[in-house]
């Protein structure tokens, strides 16, 4: 009997999951923009000592989990599970990020919303009594992205205002079943929403109608207005998808202008960094939150949180056999 | 603002809102720095032809040349810079053929001599190539049907 769910998607955890550390590394470019100062590592080149992006990526991951272990002086025994996924074919940034630690291992899917995608099963296995330590990470790279979803780096074409930047890092979050918080509370599973847009230089577009479905739904399941929050934050749908969010949400019933932001606009200057629209890909949210928004909890700045990734469900040979982008949003209350 | 209710209404809003690409200054800047390439075709197959050679070399050692400069522009991450700004004016001359080529072959060298750079290597330059001499042959057949005679 399924007695945690509450209305259609939210599941409310009967002993709230704490989440206990978390580690960020981003590359050049991000430790150049506004969040610089709470990420633990900022990398100097795109390579960090690497002779391929793939590889520079797995590094990424495998020193953020180093990272965010050394952070509590844990070792590889102490963790039950790790869930881990990023947007490279078959994963392959995570699985070989941890190839070497003895650690049970979940890989995952979600795109870029593949982070709260870790935080929600992670805290189920929590939550469920399955498991006391449980490790959640993704990662992506701006230049291993490119090469797999666009045109070589050395190309010499134009960006259309609507596009992109892809984050370069890792966040990795140990999620526990005691400490201090923030915990947490509730966990709201998404749909895939299908709104027919095939544009890739305009993921925020595809993906805002997910982010709206689940808001939405979050708050019908857990009778809490947007007010509750102190801040309700999507994972990567930058300034376009952001103002659409706003305004979907408003068309059915939900203001939520004054405590809503979105990391992919966070993450940049726009105007000085050429970013376009804003940031995305994996790490977006996954650094934004392991930084920025983890440090705000700690510092009690911020009490509330719903954190809402999004992704965009899609392959390089769907977008060709003219299919639509696929979206998906998770989102997971986290509270102190 | 009502709901969104269909795929179409959706698309129609999101059009809306997305800004468009600043197309005239795009087309201004791309005028300038492609007629900037074409002079510096011009201006080496010139002073080639001064120098004595016949029109048909000339033509051929300005190609070289531009494409050439194409390459190693690409190499030292410059031709990406002037593409951002250029658009289309440093895409449709020679160099930015060259530059279509180089590219995928900096980009796929880790994937090997065979699997990398041979198989990627025409990634962007090969629906152009497929097409180009595709439809040179047909225009070609074409002219020996029509016009009589091959020289």
């Amino acid at each position: 009997m399924a007695n945690k769910k509450i209305g259609k998607q939210t599941v409310k955890l009967s002993n709230p999951v704490s989440i206990s550390t978390t580690y960020s590394i981003v590359g050049k470019k991000e430790g150049d923009g506004p969040l610089a100062k709470y990420f633990d590592i900022i990398l100097e080149d795109e390579y960090w000592g690497e002779k391929t992006w793939e590889k520079t990526e797995a590094k990424i991951v495998k020193e953020c989990v180093a990272g965010c272990l050394g952070k509590e002086k844990l070792s590889n025994d102490d963790i039950d599970f790790m869930l881990s996924g990023d947007l490279l074919n078959q994963c392959v940034s995570s699985s070989f990020g941890i190839r070497e630690r003895q650690i049970p291992y979940y890989g995952l899917f979600g795109a870029c919303s593949t982070f709260v995608e870790a935080l929600s099963l992670g805290s189920m296995l929590i939550d469920g009594q399955m498991a006391d330590n449980v490790l959640c990470s993704t990662s992506s790279h701006f230049c291993s992205a490119e090469k797999q979803f666009r045109f070589p780096l050395e190309l010499g074409n134009q960006r259309p205002p609507s596009s992109q930047w892809t984050v370069t890092g890792s966040g990795t979050a140990l999620l526990k079943a005691t400490g201090q918080g923030p915990f947490i509370t509730h966990i709201t599973t998404g749909k895939i929403v299908d709104m027919g847009i095939k544009d890739a230089n305009n993921m925020g577009a595809a993906m805002a109608p997910a982010a709206v479905d689940t808001l939405y739904q979050h708050f019908q399941d857990t009778s809490r207005g947007p007010s509750y929050y102190d801040l309700i934050l999507t994972g990567d749908l930058g300034y376009i998808g952001k103002e659409i969010t706003i305004e979907l949400l408003e068309s059915r019933g939900y203001n939520v202008k004054n405590n809503y932001n979105d990391c992919g606009v966070l993450m940049f200057n726009k105007e000085k960094q050429d970013t376009h629209s804003g940031g995305s890909g994996c790490a977006c949210c996954a650094t934004t939150f392991c930084g920025y928004i983890f440090n705000q909890l700690q510092a009690k700045k911020l009490k509330r949180v719903l954190l809402c990734a999004t992704g965009a469900l899609m392959s390089p040979t769907t977008a060709q056999q003219n299919e639509s982008i696929l979206g998906i949003a998770h989102a997971v209350s986290i509270e102190i | 603002m009502k709901p969104i209710e269909t795929k179409k209404d959706y698309q129609n809003y999101v059009d809306k809102k997305t800004p468009n690409s600043p197309i005239g200054l795009n087309i201004l800047k791309a005028f300038i720095v492609g007629g900037i390439i074409c002079l510096i075709g011009q201006f080496i197959s010139d002073a080639l032809k001064n120098m004595g050679l016949e029109q048909e070399a000339a033509s051929a050692i300005t190609s070289i040349s531009l494409v050439f400069a194409g390459i190693f522009l690409t190499a030292i991450n410059v031709y990406s810079k002037i593409g951002k700004f250029a658009g289309a004016g440093s895409i449709v001359p020679i160099t930015g053929f060259a530059n279509s080529i180089a590219s995928p072959a900096i980009e796929f060298k880790s994937e090997g001599l065979v699997l990398g750079v041979g198989a990627k290597l025409f990634q962007v330059a090969g629906p152009v190539l497929v097409y180009g001499i595709g439809s040179s042959i047909i225009v070609g057949i074409l002219y020996f049907l029509f016009a009589g005679k091959v020289s």
